[in-house]
């Protein structure tokens, strides 16, 4: 068991983070840095540091929202956007108390509904985002909108063959 | 020519013009289409955020079964494109995850079909001329800026789409419809994608932006080909700053005078009837 910076250079499997020098270029192109608790930058020297409990707790890593941006321009090869999916990971396993909550409420009503018909029903998706969330009142109208033009339908095609896809959700240990 | 397509959880219910469009234009540019087998979600953004193996898996069953039909996979939706390049990528890469993602699943990965896009199909295959020569409705005072989003362009070794920080695929089909393309800086700025219901606030700060920097640009609409874009783009910026949105297959159908957009457009959210009424292309 290693420090905390060999354990996410591990699972990133990649350019190491610590070949980062700080330019920002990941910080200034990131489209949500503006609402980060730190900087996309800043989360890799927390790393370095040592610091886990801090980056592990951070609202930062809820809010990355996967754009690449980053990873497109970071003139280190250092793939920013895969590191926060690891952290997410390591937040999960380590059972954080979550910061973003809301956030991660949606990615397991995402999950589950997908584990149970393969495909997405969006309906029944957003129903038990908001059940978990407590978020019961807001978009209401907008549900409504979507649901009269039928692009909110209740019954829609599963697949047929769910066992292999709940296999794979067992085997990978989702 | 002929196509695997695999459609998608999005374009069977909120994208369903999307879905619609994309087969009605495909259909009319004699593009046949033939849905995977059986298959099953991506997976999005969900399943990479909180779970790598699975990120990997859950496209892997999908490209496996369009491999037995042995043509490439047309795939509509920005986030599956993205999810299914990615998966490709990291099989390729890491042969341990290879093997353990070809047991679970039950099946060998082949590598032997490519996943593209309809914008790279439309564009590369039909041609810009090819698309010209069927437009019998110039789309004339429509003034759409082309708004690409993340996923389809990065990371850029991974999607091999085109020029990822100034696109231009879009923007030229647009022109070729008759249209004027206006140029602007946001073409790949992020509108928020997942967080539109997690964090609804961070999605609405970034579309009011890209919809201030459209009207700056001169536009009257904006063109997408993202569901997620398309949804946060249609529904989530403030009333005064709203502009109609359209995927840039609707506006193809309509540019070919095909039969359908009609119904489409009443399925959006920001309506753009009154727009394309004075403008008499409806």
């Amino acid at each position: 068991m290693g420090t905390f910076l060999e354990e996410v250079n591990e699972r990133i499997d990649g350019v190491p983070i610590q070949n980062c020098y700080h330019c920002r270029k990941c910080t200034a192109g990131c489209p949500v840095a503006f609402a980060m608790e730190y900087n996309p930058n800043r989360i890799i020297k927390m790393i370095q540091m040592g610091m886990r409990d801090r980056v592990l707790n951070s609202s930062t890593i809820w809010l990355c929202a996967s754009c690449e941006t980053c990873v497109t321009r970071c003139p280190n090869d250092v793939d920013i956007a895969r590191m926060m999916d690891v952290l997410r990971e390591m937040a999960i396993e380590s059972n954080v108390d979550v910061k973003e909550k809301n956030i991660l409420k949606f990615h397991e009503a995402f999950l589950s509904n997908v584990k149970m018909g393969g495909r997405i029903n969006e309906p029944m998706m957003i129903a038990n985002y908001k059940l978990k969330s407590g978020d019961y009142f807001s978009d209401i109208g907008l549900g409504m909108s979507m649901f009269m033009k039928g692009k909110l339908s209740l019954f829609s095609p599963r697949t047929s063959d769910i066992k292999s896809v709940r296999k794979i959700f067992k085997e990978t240990k989702a | 020519m002929k196509v695997s397509y695999y459609p998608g959880c999005s374009l069977h219910a909120t994208a369903r013009e999307y879905d619609e469009s994309v087969r009605t234009v495909s259909h009319a540019l004699a593009i046949e289409l033939k849905e995977v087998d059986d298959w099953s979600c991506c997976g999005a953004s969900s399943a990479h955020m909180t779970n790598h193996k699975l990120s990997v898996a859950l496209p892997a069953r999908n490209i496996m079964a369009a491999e037995k039909d042995g043509m490439d996979i047309m795939v509509p939706c920005a986030a599956c494109f993205n999810r299914f390049k990615m998966a490709q990528h990291h099989l390729k890469k890491d042969k341990a995850l290879k093997a353990e993602v070809e047991e679970i699943i039950g099946d060998i990965y082949q590598d032997s079909v490519a996943v593209r896009n309809p914008i790279d199909i439309i564009y590369n295959d039909i041609g810009i001329y090819g698309l010209e020569e069927k437009v019998t409705k110039k789309l004339e005072g429509l003034k759409p800026v082309s708004y690409y989003g993340c996923l389809l362009l990065r990371p850029p070794e991974v999607c091999q789409f085109e020029n990822y920080e100034n696109p231009y695929m879009l923007d030229a089909m647009m022109t070729s419809l008759g249209a004027e393309s206006r140029n602007w800086s946001c073409k790949t700025d992020c509108c928020g994608g997942s967080l539109t219901l997690g964090k609804t606030e961070i999605v609405i700060h970034l579309v009011n932006r890209l919809m201030r920097m459209a009207r700056e640009a001169g536009a009257n609409c904006l063109v997408t080909a993202c569901p997620v874009c398309m949804a946060n783009l249609d529904m989530r910026p403030s009333e005064e700053l709203r502009l109609p949105v359209f995927y840039f297959t609707e506006l193809i159908a309509l540019a070919m005078g095909l039969e359908g957009p009609e119904k489409w457009f009443k399925m959006h959210n920001a309506d753009p009837l009154p727009l394309l009424q004075s403008l008499k292309l409806l």
